[in-house]
């Protein structure tokens, strides 16, 4: 056996991998950390050890919370590998010597790759942007707010030139607000909340009235609104580019009560909320339900997080957005379940030791319904037009699709085999909710029946040399993990 | 006319029922329809959603069994006019296929092969020297000493090659009905009663069995089990490269499948296993075998080295313990007919058994000689 | 079009490298794709389907839009590689050559 063999390997560094493996490595546990990047935080805290934009006004105090789950980490002795790419997760073959259960990883790391033995693996894997497939979105010069906000964090970057923000959700705002704070030119926020989510969301409201969220997101809110120009009820926009619409991003196109009008930007940052990174979960095995409120995939969970792999474990984001806090708490929860099936604790301690963390987890769920249902993108951003490229690895339009439909493909993975459109390197990240919702549109029944992309490791690519040379002797995997 | 998901009372009386929507099953709808056969195909999933969709869509007469080599033949005759026979040119291309001999032992069981074939008549395969190996190849290894070849080989797309059948089947009159899993299979007073499991009932004077990795229950049903096992061959695709090579390549000492796409993405397979769970429709991955793959095609392919896997993944398939199908009339029962079993290589021979399905059924026989794939040669 | 805040532009410690063979200047801790936008880089590829232009989309990796060719190997995300002192960053035309 291997001097690497983990009780827990926790795949994801952001705000629920850095609580569960502190949390689970505290109990006596033996933990591995796992993140692809060089160091933690994930997305939401990205760049929290390192960020080059100190003054603390600009990010805000949400965003420095994440600084404080790194001392906990480092003082429960759990490892912590940066820089490590998981790209499979598996039943192996056969189970331990002692007839427990074995989880198998895949990961890369410094360009070589190893299979590591777990008995319980806790996926953290976050989420990413909702794909925002408009006309003209693959410009260079188009990118997501989020993709905005990792440049501000990491480097320090603001946009220059002409800067167009559109669609709707707290991630627009909070980064409006942040470019406000460092001096950032933003010449317009189009505002894609559809008139109808206010109504919808309404009910849900006294909800809202009472959640963490009200405060920060109001004072925020207004002081964008007041500052920079916004323009409410988009319903459409489209990206244009250059000379018969080639080379960068040179103008967007919005309507607004049935107009049209065109504003000249040289980068232009959607964003419609963000979603569950599935992929490793599902090419994993884990079921996955749709969720209607949320207008999402997410895996389907149980209250401690456990999947339908016997395992494994999901928390955060990744399991369904509840945001950065609620991240946290439920990486606690799922640290005590999985030390709980690993035999560390008993039922009673465990649900004992839960308690103050499910309160606050409630607590930071305050409100979702209100956001969620006030911040779903209207029906035309999500089954968009025929002429829109939909799979931007494989260049297939919206069209494309719904002809496939007409041919006789019934769902996605159909489509995928017929048209290629998920078979590129991103693996249907940023087309997959589409393809699941144009089709569904198409065939007139819900997208929980159409269904989703069955994925496959690895959910990274990986080099034909890495494979080659996995290594089969202990010594090897050693050789490998101990760079 | 598409396929309907919902079952419904059968208005529509087929004269013969087709169990399994793979390429087999659609092979046999579309020669039977062309017949003017009623045919209705029952597919438990969808059509083409295993092996005959996710295959590594060799077209190959190449290193045949010999009992498959006149099927194989009859079969690349369709495959170069298939744009005719389904209205789909199906993504065939033909660059030839290679099977790389890297010791002088292996180029002599290359030359003995050929020798042997045509001894028997057929003459597409042939040996070729380090030279012309390298002129069809450039970028094989430089220790490779030879090959056997059958230039009139190729490969094509299996999803779209499947679904074209079934569509051709489709506009001559087959139907098909998805989403059920044969569950009972009666012959009564002349008729077959097929039921599934969504609660389907359908009646036709005769049955074929192309269910693949599951035809073992529906021959045990008809009283002739078999000694299928089911496999997971596994694949795997890389990134797009600018092209490199254009024939379909294989080894002799070891196990590999490698092609490169006009799209620029290259397939890796040959036949190492993963795991199968037929009942779940699910496989996993061994990435202890997928990296043996690997280091074949490093061995192989010394400029793949660099190239990234985007992804892999193992079909459902089935595996007689002689490695040959089954296809013929059934040992038990009249009016039955076997189509399955055809262990990891019977894409190409998609076309031809269709056909010889169609013959059995319409006039009693078939030109081509199919007693090697007799299902009474596995009764004890 | 982006560019470096003020008080991080003096801070920063410069890493020289080098941009389609061009010299170009990024800071300690970017990534190669935030290096080729801080240095005016809009577009970092064109895609073998199309040859249409592509840059940065996601900067976490699950785009594949910012590929480009680092130190000789192609297909790196760009978002994903920090930039090094003398590092080659070439962008991509079309498919990426074998053996590159």
């Amino acid at each position: 056996m291997s001097a690497f063999d983990f009780d827990i390997a926790v795949v994801g560094a952001g705000p629920a991998g850095l609580a569960a493996a502190a949390l689970a490595a505290s109990k006596g546990a033996s933990v591995v950390l796992l993140d692809e990047q060089a160091e933690p935080g994930g997305q939401i805290y990205r760049a929290v050890t390192e960020t080059p934009v100190r003054d603390r006004k600009v990010l805000g105090p949400d965003y420095w919370h994440g600084a404080e789950l790194l001392g906990p980490l480092r003082d429960s002795g759990a490892a912590h590998w940066p820089g490590s790419t998981v790209w499979s997760v598996a039943r192996p073959r056969e189970d331990g010597p002692d007839g427990q259960r074995r989880i198998q990883i895949g990961l890369s790391r410094n360009g070589a790759a190893a299979l590591l033995t777990v008995r319980h693996v806790i996926l953290a894997t976050g989420a990413l942007e909702r794909p925002f497939p408009i006309p003209g979105w693959t410009l260079p010069g188009v990118l997501g707010a989020g993709a905005a906000q990792v440049l501000l964090k990491t480097s320090g970057l603001v946009p220059s030139g002409a800067t167009v923000m559109a669609g709707s959700g707290p991630l627009l705002w909070l980064l409006a607000w942040q470019y406000l704070q460092a001096g950032a030119r933003i010449d317009a926020i189009l505002d894609t909340t559809p008139k109808e989510n206010w109504r919808a969301a309404l009910p849900l409201l006294p909800g809202f009235l009472r959640s963490p969220y009200l405060g920060k997101g109001m004072k925020l809110m207004l002081e964008v609104r007041r500052k920079l120009t916004v323009i409410g009820n988009v319903t459409a926009l489209r990206a244009e580019g250059g000379l018969a619409g080639e080379g960068v991003l040179k103008s967007v196109v919005y309507t607004r009560n049935g107009t049209e009008h065109r504003l000249p930007a040289d980068t232009l940052l959607l964003h419609h909320g963000v979603i569950p990174n599935l992929n490793l979960a599902n090419a994993t095995g884990c079921a996955q339900r749709w969720d209607e409120q949320q207008r999402c995939w997410r895996p389907t969970t149980d209250e401690w997080g456990a999947t339908s792999v016997e395992g494994v474990s999901l928390a955060g984001d990744g399991a369904g957005i509840g945001g950065a806090r609620a991240a946290e708490e439920a990486g606690r929860l799922t640290a005590l379940d999985a030390l709980h099936r690993l035999g560390r604790i008993g039922r009673e301690q465990r649900d004992h030791s839960a308690a103050p963390f499910r309160a606050a987890l409630d607590r930071a769920l305050t409100g979702r319904a209100f956001l969620d249902t006030l911040y779903t993108p209207a029906e035309a951003f999500r089954v968009p037009a025929d002429d829109t490229i939909v799979c931007r690895c494989e260049e297939i339009t919206a069209g494309a699709v719904r002809e496939a439909v007409r041919l006789g493909c019934s769902g996605p993975n159909q489509a995928k085999s017929f048209l290629r459109c998920g078979m590129g390197p991103c693996q249907g990240r940023l087309c997959g909710p589409t393809v699941t919702e144009v089709i569904a549109a198409e065939r007139g029944v819900s997208p929980a029946e159409v269904g989703y992309y069955r994925l496959r490791p690895p959910v990274k690519p990986i080099t034909l040399a890495e494979l080659a040379a996995l290594p089969k002797t202990d010594a090897d995997i050693d050789a490998v993990f101990k760079h | 006319m598409t396929a309907t998901a919902s079952p419904k009372p059968v208005s529509f009386c087929p004269d013969v029922i087709v169990i399994g929507g793979g390429l087999h099953g659609c092979s046999a709808a579309l020669h039977l329809s062309m017949r003017g056969v009623r045919v209705l195909v029952l597919e438990k999933d969808h059509v083409a959603r295993h092996a005959s969709g996710v295959n590594a869509g060799g077209v190959r007469q190449l290193g045949r069994h010999v009992a498959e080599v006149p099927l194989s033949v009859a079969s690349m005759a369709l495959w170069h006019g298939i744009r005719d026979l389904v209205d789909d040119d199906c993504g065939f291309e033909s660059h030839g296929q290679i099977k790389v001999a890297e010791t002088e032992a292996e180029l002599e069981t290359a030359r003995a092969r050929v020798a042997d074939l045509n001894a028997l008549g057929f003459t597409h395969e042939e040996v070729v020297g380090q030279e012309e190996l390298r002129s069809l190849v450039p970028a094989i290894a430089d220790h490779c000493v030879g090959a056997l070849v059958s230039r009139g080989d190729g490969a094509a797309i299996p999803f779209r090659t499947t679904f074209a059948f079934r569509r051709k089947a489709i506009a001559l009159g087959a139907r098909f009905q998805e989403g059920g899993a044969v569950t009972r299979l009666v012959r009564q007073g002349g008729l077959w009663t097929v039921e599934t499991a969504d609660g389907g009932r359908f009646e036709a004077p005769v049955v074929v069995n192309a269910a693949g990795a599951w035809a073992d229950r529906i021959a045990a049903q008809a009283g002739e089990p078999v000694p299928l096992e089911v496999i997971a061959p596994m694949l795997m695709i890389t990134a797009r490269v600018a092209p490199f090579i254009k024939p379909v390549v294989g080894a002799t000492g070891r196990t590999l499948s490698f092609k490169q796409f006009p799209n620029g993405t290259v397939l890796i397979g040959g036949g190492l296993l993963g795991r199968a769970v037929r009942d779940e429709n699910r496989t996993e991955l061994d990435f202890s075998q997928v990296s043996v793959n690997a280091r074949t095609v490093w061995d192989l392919f010394p400029c793949m080295r660099g190239a990234t896997i985007v992804r892999s993944w193992a079909g459902i398939e089935a595996r007689m313990p002689d490695d040959i199908p089954v296809i013929g009339p059934s040992g038990t029962e009249p009016d039955l007919y076997h189509s399955f079993g055809f262990s990891a290589h019977g894409f190409q021979l998609g076309p031809i058994v269709g056909r010889i399905t169609a013959d059995l059924i319409t006039a009693g026989s078939t030109d081509l000689p199919i007693d090697p794939f007799r299902i009474g040669r596995f009764a004890a | 079009m982006f560019r470096r805040l003020p008080e991080i532009e003096t801070a920063a410690e410069k890493v020289s490298f080098t941009i389609d063979g061009r010299p170009a200047s990024a800071r300690a801790g970017d990534s190669v794709a935030a290096a080729l936008l801080a240095n005016g880089v809009t577009a970092c590829r064109n895609t073998p389907v199309s040859g249409a232009a592509r840059g940065p989309y996601c900067m976490m990796g699950v785009c594949f839009d910012c590929l480009v060719t680092i130190d000789g190997t192609g297909n790196r995300q760009g978002c994903q590689v920090r930039v090094a002192p003398g590092m080659a960053a070439e962008t991509q035309n079309g498919k990426r050559e074998v053996e590159r």
